[in-house]
């Protein structure tokens, strides 16, 4: 038997174990998730990359004056060279400057409608949660229902009349991503509604409000982070294929979708400056959000904790 | 057992009843009428106030929203005022192209993701497995038409192995024998199924691979290939049946992307052609018909589950 157990506990420390009235170094849950998080080369990896589109896209513009308004025709389709680092699209527009362009637009509605969907999933999910019976039923099959519909057709038909700006693509796109959050919220809040301090909070006077504000979303944070980071590589996915499609942000805004689209029309031409680096902007930045997703939910995960 | 599903039966249709009145109420608010569409541009207000009273478009919204329901169960998916033509005949023409497409990248990605997943959990942690997680790491961080993209340009511009452009053909016997034009289609879809599903399917295997009966299995000594076969397979199997009927939506999305890079004319590129125009009853046709089949395939999933897994006896 001793066999089964060797492999999955740890030998006891018996040197670091506080004796008597002592009481070991304090470490908090957070300050604990983080060392793991930093142990994970991946999960650094993918921090590395998220943190360079960002200041690519945010103070690259700064300091790289590229044209991408003012189309240039002696200047159209230019390989990379002295000038245009990356070459120019079809309109004489620089396309480094372009990506920066397209990297702002993706970031931003990728972490705008990452928040509003975990703010409005983390509500719904606490509510339906804690109240249970009648609320919760309902709640719980109206998260069905927006579950059933056809994510893309929808915010799609919504884009083609509404979808303009970074704004309106990022509540569009939230609107329709707070379902996975409130079911992973609300689970999270059942059990841990029925624990000591839950309870403890209540006889102390605790109204629904706070409980949920002071008890119950703070212990469900953990989760809830994980889930943006997701969130966040989706959005850019779909806000992607809006662009691609031809429905995203009006110009002058543009997201990589966008330039993909411009340049599939001069793949056969062997313009791969309009397509791969491009390409590799999205799949770079999903890459990062997924690594770092997978990375937090191993380090707050505490059973899957090495130590 | 019966009365489970009888449950679930009534569930499905409360969400169904829910999800139709959505959609419309949502399409409804955004698009009140397709008077100017039909009228043209420079029609006035009396002869659209005429036209709206005559076709019933200004009624109340819930009197719409039940003459339409009505029409549905009737088999009749409204009219497209853009091609004149009746929805449910526009939908004939095309819908087994697309069923074709979806089914066989389905079929495929099945096939293909479940040996793979039950190989890495089974080697996990070798140089194999390392090189299948990346790359379905990878693949499944890439949006559909980059990842059709490139299959073109190097399968199809500069290989010259397949066609760029999917079978334009109008009988479905010559698109599946079309080989040519169809493999890279078909393979852009099946890629990015399998990358989400052998990710499960790993974990899955994984966790079937920790069970006391896996153990019990190899103590008796049966053979690695009957343990594998008879008792991880099926067991790591059973998830999937949820996720098929889950990916529903997911599979849509990618059929209409897919349809529209490649130019097949299937359900996703007349859905796509209808966003440009705004061709209003296609639209709420399709995304109900989407809602549909979500709704069916997870009702599916979870009754075959009920049936394939005697642990799950829900009264």
């Amino acid at each position: 038997m001793s066999q089964i157990g060797a492999g999955s506990l740890p030998p006891l420390d018996i040197t670091r174990a506080p004796e008597g009235g002592e009481i070991g170094p304090i470490q908090s849950g957070w300050r604990l998730a983080v060392r793991e998080f930093a142990q994970n080369k991946l999960a650094v990896l993918g921090l590395g990359i998220l943190i360079f589109f960002v200041v690519f896209s945010f103070v690259g513009p700064v300091f790289y004056h590229g044209n991408y308004l003012t189309s240039n025709l002696i200047a159209t389709n230019l390989p990379p060279g002295a000038g245009n680092p990356l070459g120019t699209s079809n309109q004489g527009y620089d396309e480094l400057a372009l990506l920066m362009k397209g990297g702002q637009a993706a970031l931003e509605v990728g972490f705008f409608s990452a928040a509003i969907a975990i703010t409005l999933g983390a509500l719904v999910g606490a509510i339906s949660g804690l109240a249970g019976g009648i609320v919760d039923a309902v709640l719980m099959r109206i998260v069905d229902v927006f579950l059933s519909i056809p994510f893309l057709f929808i915010v799609l038909i919504v884009a083609v009349r509404y979808g303009a700006s970074v704004l309106s693509l990022s509540l569009l796109i939230g609107a329709f991503s707070w379902l996975v959050p409130a079911r992973l919220v609300r689970g999270e809040v059942l059990t841990l509604k029925v624990r000591d301090f839950v309870s403890a909070a209540r006889v102390a006077g605790s109204g629904q409000g706070r409980l949920i504000s002071r008890h119950l979303l703070p212990n469900a944070f953990g989760l809830m982070i994980v889930n943006v980071t997701f969130q966040v590589a989706d959005a850019i996915l779909y806000i992607a294929a809006l662009g691609f499609l031809g429905f995203g942000l009006h110009w002058p805004n543009q997201d990589w979708g966008d330039l993909l689209s411009n340049g599939v029309s001069y793949i056969q031409d062997g313009y791969w400056w309009q397509v791969y680096p491009v390409g590799a902007c999205i799949v770079l930045v999903v890459i990062a959000c997924n690594l770092i997703g997978d990375a937090l939910r191993d380090s707050l995960d505490v059973r899957l904790r090495r130590r | 057992m019966i009365g489970y599903i009888l449950r679930r039966i009534g569930t499905s249709i409360v969400i169904l009843i829910g999800v139709s009145i959505f959609i419309f109420g949502l399409l409804h608010a955004i698009y009140p009428s397709p008077a100017i569409d039909v009228l043209g541009s420079r029609a006035n207000t009396v002869l659209i106030q005429a036209w709206n009273k005559q076709n019933g478009f200004d009624e109340p919204w819930l009197e719409q929203y039940l003459r339409y329901v009505g029409n549905l169960l009737r088999g009749n998916l409204g009219w497209s005022y853009k091609l004149n033509q009746s929805v449910a005949s526009l939908f004939g023409e095309v819908w087994q192209r697309s069923a074709w497409l979806s089914g066989a990248a389905l079929v495929l990605s099945v096939v293909i993701a479940v040996p793979l997943g039950v190989y890495q959990a089974v080697r996990r942690n070798t140089v194999g497995d390392y090189v299948a997680t990346s790359l379905a790491f990878i693949v499944y961080a890439m949006p559909v038409f980059f990842l059709g993209l490139i299959l073109i340009n190097v399968f199809a511009l500069d290989l010259h192995w397949f066609g760029f452009e999917a079978s334009q053909s109008n009988s479905l016997l010559s698109i599946i024998v079309d080989v040519h034009d169809m493999t890279l289609p078909i393979v852009t879809l099946t890629l990015l199924t399998i990358a989400s599903y052998s990710r499960y399917m790993r974990s899955s295997a994984m966790d079937v691979l920790a069970q006391d009966y896996i153990k019990v299995a190899r103590a008796k000594g049966l053979p690695e290939r009957l343990v594998l076969l008879r008792h991880l397979l099926r067991n790591a199997c059973l998830p999937m049946v949820t996720l098929i009927g889950l990916s529903i939506p997911y599979l849509l999305a990618g059929n209409l992307i897919t349809e529209t890079l490649f130019n097949y004319r299937g359900l996703g590129l007349l859905f796509y052609t209808a966003l440009g125009n705004v061709d209003y009853n296609v639209l709420l046709a399709y995304t109900l018909i989407g809602a549909v089949l979500t709704i069916i395939g997870n009702l599916i999933a979870d009754i075959a589950l009920t049936v394939a897994d005697p642990r799950i006896r829900l009264a």
